[in-house]
């Protein structure tokens, strides 16, 4: 059994988005082109914010069928990767139980099996988690209030690196930040296999007023499609990656 | 910290309600909460009269994975490696939602701070030596622990052993960790990757180590590996462990096995040293007393054959 390579977009943001479409319908677009939608929402270390400015953090998560999380950033390393390991078994899950209702017919999913037999397609859960390739869009959220939080966030994002490249399945990951100058996100980061490099991604950006989400994640939506059809010129560059 | 997830409620047993199985219909009764970490909580509870440790979360794919693992321990025979498994089921809670369980053998214990507070760190390194040989049988199953720290050990009584209560980490040799603690990660201290290897453990072994020394911890500063030197050059005054220490931390000691002969032979090697320098004291005091000497002789043969009887037998 393969599940292909898992696609997902993870937004960090630490806010409400004001400008252009909803982000929640776009995600679910997004998700319907197989692409998971996840979302951290981070907050003050001072705990002066309200968690209720961030509604939407869920919102937009459950649309892209993907899981959400509001978080400090003192935590925050730690729970982007929980994030994303999460929700690469859910989607997994996702997988596996269309193949069991294949196989039992009936509107049967993992969570409603014995015990017993649930360990045994668990099993198959871990194994495909740990060896699917995937595929990571970065989407941070560099508005003026997210400033003081983007040094964290570089930080979480070389831990998650390091984290998803433990794994046997090949990671891959871009990062964009929005809004961008003139379009609605601007890339930091082209798909690479590593994050360690991206010391200084932050610095040079400028950081505004509007916080465009819902433009922003059909933007990174497209760039999924346009690396893979750069990949498919590129594919002789690939296995030499690989035997290197 | 983390104040809300996605749908599905966290789930909280309150002290004395009763847990139902959905499918093999025990009942257990709800004593206190024993600890939560991020994948659900663990209660005491009670079955039967009987002690048990019942760990239950809203992520049920999670639980499945940690009663694998037990599982495949139980398949270990003769040797007990974490607590054993007592039952796997689902809970339905009033508030319309199910949440996966697993009961398990539940060990009483103290915390290693609370033990070493009143005992000395030659209980620690004798304490270490026999979890050196539980950690060896669990890397020959082909398992990394994974999430060793403080709070997933305790020192159980009679015998005195150090054992760990939590198996969520537990991880097959070769895969990505699958849980962790930044404290005591390999990769956090940028030591190495947080790759599934004996290794893995070994560094996390070190860091409950000087954990023990710095209870409250400490931050990794600019660069890492050179805070963790010199926080060992500062608090470890037994020489060989300080040196022990810096070997795992620089992760050119990578074989529980190892580590244990390392600490055996340091063990032996020092009480020799001591009684013979107590052999020699006596037998400069009491050259004239002739009798004296002899018991002095007995007595170290006694103390040589407890050593012998505590290490080997």
């Amino acid at each position: 059994m393969k599940a292909g390579t898992l696609k997902q977009i993870l937004l960090l943001t630490d806010g409400c988005s004001n400008q252009g479409e909803d982000p929640s319908l776009v995600a679910s677009l997004v998700a319907e082109q197989g692409i998971t939608v996840n979302v951290i929402g981070i907050l003050e270390d001072d705990r002066s914010e309200q968690p209720a400015g961030l509604a939407e953090v869920e919102d937009i998560a459950s649309n892209g069928q993907g899981v959400s999380q509001i978080v400090y950033q003192d935590v925050l390393a730690q729970t982007v990767q929980a994030v994303t390991k999460q929700a690469m078994t859910e989607t997994l899950q996702g997988v596996v139980n269309n193949e069991l209702k294949q196989i039992l017919g009936n509107e049967k999913t993992m969570e409603e099996l014995p015990p017993d037999q649930r360990g045994e397609v668990m099993e198959v859960v871990d194994e495909l988690g740990e060896t699917s390739d995937l595929e990571v869009l970065v989407l941070v959220d560099t508005s003026a209030s997210m400033t003081n939080k983007l040094p964290t966030v570089q930080e979480a994002l070389v831990d998650l690196s390091i984290s998803m490249n433990a794994r046997i399945g090949r990671s891959r990951f871009a990062v964009y930040q929005f809004p961008g100058r003139k379009k609605p996100i601007q890339q930091l980061v082209d798909w690479t296999g590593k994050l360690d490099s991206i010391t200084t991604i932050f610095a040079k950006i400028a950081t505004g007023g509007v916080t465009p989400t819902g433009p922003a994640l059909k933007e990174a939506m497209y760039q999924f499609g346009k690396k893979s059809l750069r990949r498919r010129f590129l594919s002789d560059d690939y296995k030499d990656i690989e035997e290197a | 910290m983390i104040t809300k997830t996605s749908k599905k409620p966290d789930i909280f047993l309150k002290k004395g309600q009763l847990v139902k199985g959905k499918w093999h219909r025990k009942h257990y009764h709800v004593i206190k909460k024993l600890g939560s970490g991020a994948i659900g909580a663990v209660y005491l509870c009670v079955h039967e009269k009987k002690k048990v440790a019942l760990k239950i979360s809203k992520q049920s794919t999670s639980i499945s994975s940690e009663v694998n693992v037990l599982k495949s321990f139980q398949a270990v025979q003769g040797y007990h490696l974490g607590p054993s498994l007592i039952d796997v089921d689902d809970y339905q809670a009033h508030n319309g939602f199910t949440y996966s369980f697993y009961v398990m053998e539940y060990i009483s214990g103290e915390s290693l701070h609370d033990f070493m507070r009143n005992n000395n760190e030659e209980w620690l390194i004798t304490l270490l030596i026999k979890f050196l040989n539980d950690l060896h049988v669990l890397h020959q199953q082909g398992y990394v622990f994974g999430d060793l720290k403080l709070e997933n050990l305790i020192v159980s009584q009679k015998p005195t052993r150090l054992r760990w209560v939590d198996v969520g980490g537990t991880t097959l040799q070769g895969r990505a960790i699958k849980e962790y603690t930044e404290f005591y990660d390999r990769a956090y201290w940028q030591c190495g990757s947080r790759k599934a290897d004996p290794g893995y453990d070994l560094f996390a072994l070190a860091m409950v180590i000087i954990r023990v020394y710095y209870p409250n911890g400490f931050s990794k500063g600019n660069s890492p590996k050179k805070t963790l030197q010199q926080k060992i050059n500062q608090a470890v005054q037994i020489e060989p462990l300080r040196k022990l220490l810096m070997m795992l931390v620089n992760q050119t000691i990578v074989r529980a096995e190892d580590v244990k002969q390392y600490l055996l032979q340091y063990f032996i090697h020092e009480k020799t040293r001591s009684d013979r320098r107590e052999n020699q004291v006596t037998k400069n005091r009491q050259e004239a007393v002739y009798s004296y000497f002899e018991i002095g002789g007995i007595l170290t043969i006694g103390a040589l054959g407890y050593v012998y009887v505590t290490l080997f037998m």
